[in-house]
């Protein structure tokens, strides 16, 4: 391979992940889209890795989407996460993970802006004293939720129920993996593997099995944009940027798309409908385009979490067609389900994109 | 006051984002906007390192500061390490400052983000709260969405949310002693000045271009600039 050299610079971008004792944020995004992906990655942490997390009633939105809408000033949100920070110290924990790629970014930049202007740092400090009477101490560590599952990928491998094999065929699955902008592309010190070549998402799903697909439009931005995306006017800026992603990736015939950006997962999951609908494209050969997957669903899915309980039905693209290939049983009738096996209707279907 | 270098100088995104840019167009070349609208980060770096007063003015008030994603990526391939967003993100706070945002069709787009997303921080400790969000506003979101809008909570309970209720968990309530801290924190740190700015420079600006304005989302100001496009903006 002619990139190895360069593959090789990017992997001295390495960083210490916390052994064990994680302070939880929440992230607004996945918690409105993808609640189960939280609720799976406790239970990975908790049940199968059998580590102590703390998950906070009392924290709040970073402010993130507010701060890169423009609205929030820093100062303001300095003062927020300051405030996230004093609840980690106050319960004796001292290893940060954000559920958010745009908080995890965040928190970095502020970090960086601290270290770099003390005096910023301390007008935090009685900003926070003053509004809440709480203080903090900074975080020992601070990793995104996606590099502990990366830190403990053999662990899971051995504990797993499936790899990323196509049972049919015998070869690994074609996996595009899609990384958030704001997990390296500010701080690739902060990030496993840098920006270029991140290792989070690729060496989980090279350990489980997988291949992974390197195609022209790898590190370009899921089209999210803040404010572009929130006000309906602007919106094509989003997608045409997914399109731009889907038309370099798609003859690659990807079976899978994992994230560790919420925002990312849903503008590539709902972005394939919307191109099937104004252009009539779909990215697949079977019709029903291509699953995209966080990396807390796809973790659930190769232990052997029922479906239906990780989340996988609220994704636009239906994920059957990945779960027969990888062997995965699924009960069809308890997918529209409530928690009572009640069913909740089904939704109505896509003009071209079919569904299940 | 001071002048608008002095006060570009004085924001710590600048000071972060601008050390010497040598216009190579580096920034350009790998920017999703520039793909998209008629967008130039490169040229913006320049006019803002010249710091000519007339100039800044006239960018201020463009909607060329409100093209930008604030991805960042930028910030990876900059060889100066420049960070055009950062850069974006201090012209924007003080087109807000100074009210020049309303002169422009993208800017005037703030008071939307701010009844939105400023509200539901402040209501809710979400800043987005996307129950009710539907696919008539978001119709991108699918058929899918309005089986989600449709079963709300049975979904949020279904996959272990703990929806609305206090103690942890997804989508849980947010403690009142939370949220009052979150609004204490906003009025120390000067986010209600902003948000007061966002909300006087709109109205006044409504006024002028005689369109009905009220405190709700369904002004007609506020629907000209959610929806409207005058198509001089794009690419293509
Ligand atoms: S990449 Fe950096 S140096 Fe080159 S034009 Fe952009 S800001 Fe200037
Ligand atoms: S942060 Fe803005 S200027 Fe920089 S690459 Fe992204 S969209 Fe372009």
């Amino acid at each position: 391979m002619k990139n190895r050299g360069k593959q090789l610079i990017w992997q001295n971008y390495q960083k210490d992940i916390a052994d064990d004792h994680f302070f939880y944020v929440r992230s607004c995004i996945r918690q409105n889209f993808f609640p189960g992906a939280e609720t799976t990655f406790l239970r990975i942490l908790k049940d199968v890795l059998n580590k102590d997390v703390y998950d906070d009633p009392s924290h709040t939105t970073c402010t993130g989407i507010g701060y890169h809408t423009d609205i929030v000033p820093l100062e303001t949100t300095m003062t927020v996460v300051a405030r996230q920070f004093a609840l980690m110290t106050e319960k004796g924990y001292k290893n940060f993970i954000p559920s958010c790629v745009t908080s995890f970014g965040l928190y970095l930049e502020i970090l960086e802006t601290w270290h770099n202007y003390p005096e910023v740092l301390e007008k935090t400090r009685s900003n926070l004293m003053l509004a809440t009477g709480r203080s903090f101490v900074l975080p020992e560590n601070i990793v995104h939720a996606s590099d502990v599952i990366y830190k403990f990928r053999s662990e899971i491998a051995k504990k797993a129920k499936y790899r990323l094999v196509n049972i049919h065929t015998g070869k690994p699955l074609k996996v595009v993996e899609h990384i958030g902008c704001h997990y390296a592309k500010m701080f690739p010190d902060k990030s496993v593997g840098g920006a270029e070549f991140p290792r989070v998402l690729s060496g989980i799903i090279e350990e489980w099995g997988g291949e992974v697909i390197d195609y022209p439009e790898r590190r370009h931005c899921c089209g999210f944009g803040f404010r572009q995306y929130f006000i309906k006017a602007n919106r094509g800026y989003t997608f045409s940027s997914v399109k731009k992603k889907f038309d370099s990736m798609s003859p690659y015939e990807p079976d899978l798309i994992v994230t560790n950006c919420p925002g990312c997962n849903v503008f590539l999951d709902k972005g394939q409908y919307v191109i099937s609908e104004q252009e009539g494209i779909v990215y697949s050969r079977d019709g029903y385009g291509i699953p995209v997957l966080t990396f807390e669903e796809l973790t659930g899915v190769v232990l052997g979490f029922d479906p239906w309980d990780i989340g996988l039905q609220v994704h636009q693209v239906s994920v059957e067609p990945l779960l027969d290939k990888i062997g995965v049983k699924y009960d069809i009738q308890k997918k529209y389900t409530d928690k009572n096996n009640r069913l909740l209707g089904k939704p109505v279907k896509p003009t071209l994109l079919k569904t299940l | 006051m001071g002048n608008l270098a002095d006060r570009l100088k004085a924001d710590l995104h600048y000071r972060e984002g601008m050390r010497a840019c040598i216009n190579c167009g580096t920034c350009t070349a790998i920017c999703p906007a520039a793909e998209h609208y008629d967008y130039d980060p490169r040229s913006i770096v320049e006019l803002v390192q010249r710091g000519d007063e007339e100039e800044l003015e006239t960018l201020l008030k463009s909607d060329a500061i409100w093209y930008c994603g604030e991805c960042m990526s930028c910030r990876t391939r900059c060889p100066r390490n420049n960070t055009p967003g950062l850069i974006i993100m201090a012209l924007r706070a003080l087109a807000q400052e100074t009210g020049f945002f309303t002169e422009s069709e993208k800017g005037r787009q703030q008071i939307y983000l701010k009844r939105t997303i400023g509200h539901d921080i402040l209501k809710t400790g979400y800043c987005v709260y996307a129950e009710g969000l539907g696919t008539d506003t978001h119709p991108e979101q699918g058929p899918i969405w309005d089986w989600r809008q449709n079963n709300w909570k049975a979904i949020m309970e279904r996959l272990g949310a703990n929806y609305q209720k206090p103690g942890p968990g997804a989508m849980r309530q947010i403690p009142e002693e939370a949220l009052n801290e979150l609004h204490k924190i906003f009025e120390v740190t000067g986010a209600f000045e902003r948000f007061e700015k966002i909300e006087q420079f709109s109205e006044k600006k409504a006024k002028q271009l005689g369109l009905q304005w009220d405190d709700s989302l369904n002004n007609e100001y506020i629907k000209q600039l959610y929806n409207g496009n005058s198509n001089e903006n794009s690419n293509n």
